[in-house]
């Protein structure tokens, strides 16, 4: 059984990704314990909220350095909306906030004249082959809710895409790290793919 | 592209549906959670609960609704009825909800708005509005389940409601409720013209035309009930139709 840890940080509700493992079979541990995180097999970021809040909570609970050792160390690491966010150098999302830099590039608000937050269902377009498409339509539509997005886009660790009046990056991963901009656990049966193709990929990787 | 949603909405007391017809397809048709699943399956896009229980002792069986609609389902939804306080909110988010809706309650005290806002986030704070057209060509908005005219502007209400915070607008319109003959396309169209969040359309609905002619006014979501529960509108034949016009669905794409 694959070990899966949720770092509990308290931002925003961590029931829905819980959930989401569940329904895959697997019951992740909501922790903040170090000992349950480097056991685990797969370190997951949620959080919903804003970048201020949740870098200062992993600061609070003293998780910055943990979650270092944890990438460097190999282990798989996903990030969701916000924790996907927290993935990146810096956050300009009020203010200017230093994040956890696994993943190259910034957090910067929308310049678009469309509705801001970025929300509802839109299509993901894949810029490269990539392990999570498997079984997934060519154009899956998943479940965003953000007002800030990564930049630049053009980058080799943006995965995917969705377009916004722009293209938004969507999936970005390099090694071991991996972040979601939306939401896998409410994206239905594309989601569920989504979060199915991370563990079989995290079970080979063994 | 993103896709205009579909979203049914159902109305829960002491925890069972209140429902229409039954269902060809699905047993059981008045556990929340069994239809939450079937319209889901569907490809509903959102869904929305309505607790409509008459007493508040009867809370708690709503929430476990909530709680059991979260396990089982992998699309967002709604939660409205009878919420009035931080207190509420914090329930059923706790519980797994991804939105609030508050209605006659943030009538009472706007400043409810404000603080779900800044407490959790305007992305799941749904300022919902019942709304019924005047002799002089606006709106007025209804509270307490529609039976009593508060006398405020509808439209100038929405604007305060996101100015306060409100992630997106939910309007029902009351001279279309019920009457299947179409969405209060004026009133929508305005809504989604002057207001910068999303627009769920909600009244109204009776054949396909009528989502394909809301959706040209602009509006993000339609809500409707009835047309679903009784199986008059399929949700999987509505998606193609408005594929087929030219208006993104998600489950309909080529």
């Amino acid at each position: 059984m694959m070990k899966i840890a949720i770092i509990d940080y308290e931002v925003g509700n961590l029931a829905n990704v819980y959930n989401a493992w569940k329904r895959l079979g697997i019951e992740a541990a909501i922790t903040r314990d170090p000992a349950v995180i480097r056991d685990a097999d797969l370190v997951e970021l949620p959080g919903v909220g804003a970048i201020r809040d949740a870098m200062g909570n992993l600061q609070k609970f003293d998780l910055i350095p943990l979650l270092q050792e944890q990438v460097q160390s190999g282990k798989f690491f996903m990030g969701v909306c916000l924790g996907m966010q927290a993935l990146f150098e810096k956050s300009y999302e009020g203010g200017t906030y230093d994040c956890l830099g696994f993943l190259p590039g910034d957090i910067v608000p929308f310049h678009t004249k469309l509705k801001v937050p970025h929300m509802g269902w839109n299509e993901l377009e894949f810029r490269q082959e990539h392990w999570l498409q498997k079984g997934l339509p060519a154009h899956p539509y998943v479940y965003f809710v953000h007002s800030y997005h990564k930049s630049p886009v053009d980058t080799p660790d943006v995965i995917a895409t969705a377009d916004y009046g722009q293209p938004v990056p969507a999936i970005c991963g390099k090694d071991n790290v991996l972040g979601f901009q939306f939401h896998p656990e409410k994206s239905g049966r594309v989601g569920e793919q989504l979060l199915r193709n991370v563990v079989d990929y995290v079970m080979k990787k063994g | 592209m993103l896709a205009k949603r579909i979203v049914p909405c159902l109305d829960v007391r002491d925890g069972r549906v209140v429902k229409g017809k039954q269902f060809k397809h699905i047993q059981d048709v008045d556990d929340p959670v069994k239809l939450g699943k079937f319209y889901s399956d569907q490809l509903a896009d959102e869904l929305v609960f309505y607790d409509i229980t008459a007493t508040h002792e009867k809370r708690h069986i709503f929430i476990d609704v909530v709680r059991a609609v979260a396990e089982a389902i992998t699309i967002p939804f709604t939660i409205g009825g009878g919420i009035s306080s931080i207190d509420d909110f914090h329930q059923v988010l706790r519980a797994g909800a991804d939105k609030v809706s508050v209605n006659s309650a943030a009538v009472r005290r706007p400043e409810l708005i404000r603080e779900a806002a800044q407490r959790f986030g305007s992305q799941c704070v749904v300022l919902s509005i019942d709304a019924k057209r005047d002799n002089h060509g606006s709106w007025q908005v209804y509270v307490e389940g529609g039976r009593k005219n508060t006398g405020i502007d509808a439209i100038a209400w929405a604007k305060q409601g996101v100015a306060l915070g409100a992630g997106e607008i939910c309007m029902n319109s009351m001279d279309a409720d019920g009457e299947k003959a179409g969405f209060d396309l004026e009133l929508n169209r305005r809504l989604a013209t002057e207001l910068p969040v999303p627009i769920i359309a909600s009244g109204g609905a009776g054949t396909m035309q009528d989502f394909k002619d809301v959706f040209d006014v602009g509006v993000d979501a339609a809500l409707a009930a009835s047309v679903f529960h009784f199986g008059q509108i399929d949700i999987p034949d509505l998606k193609t139709y408005l594929q087929g016009q030219g208006i993104p669905m998600r489950g309909a794409e080529k």
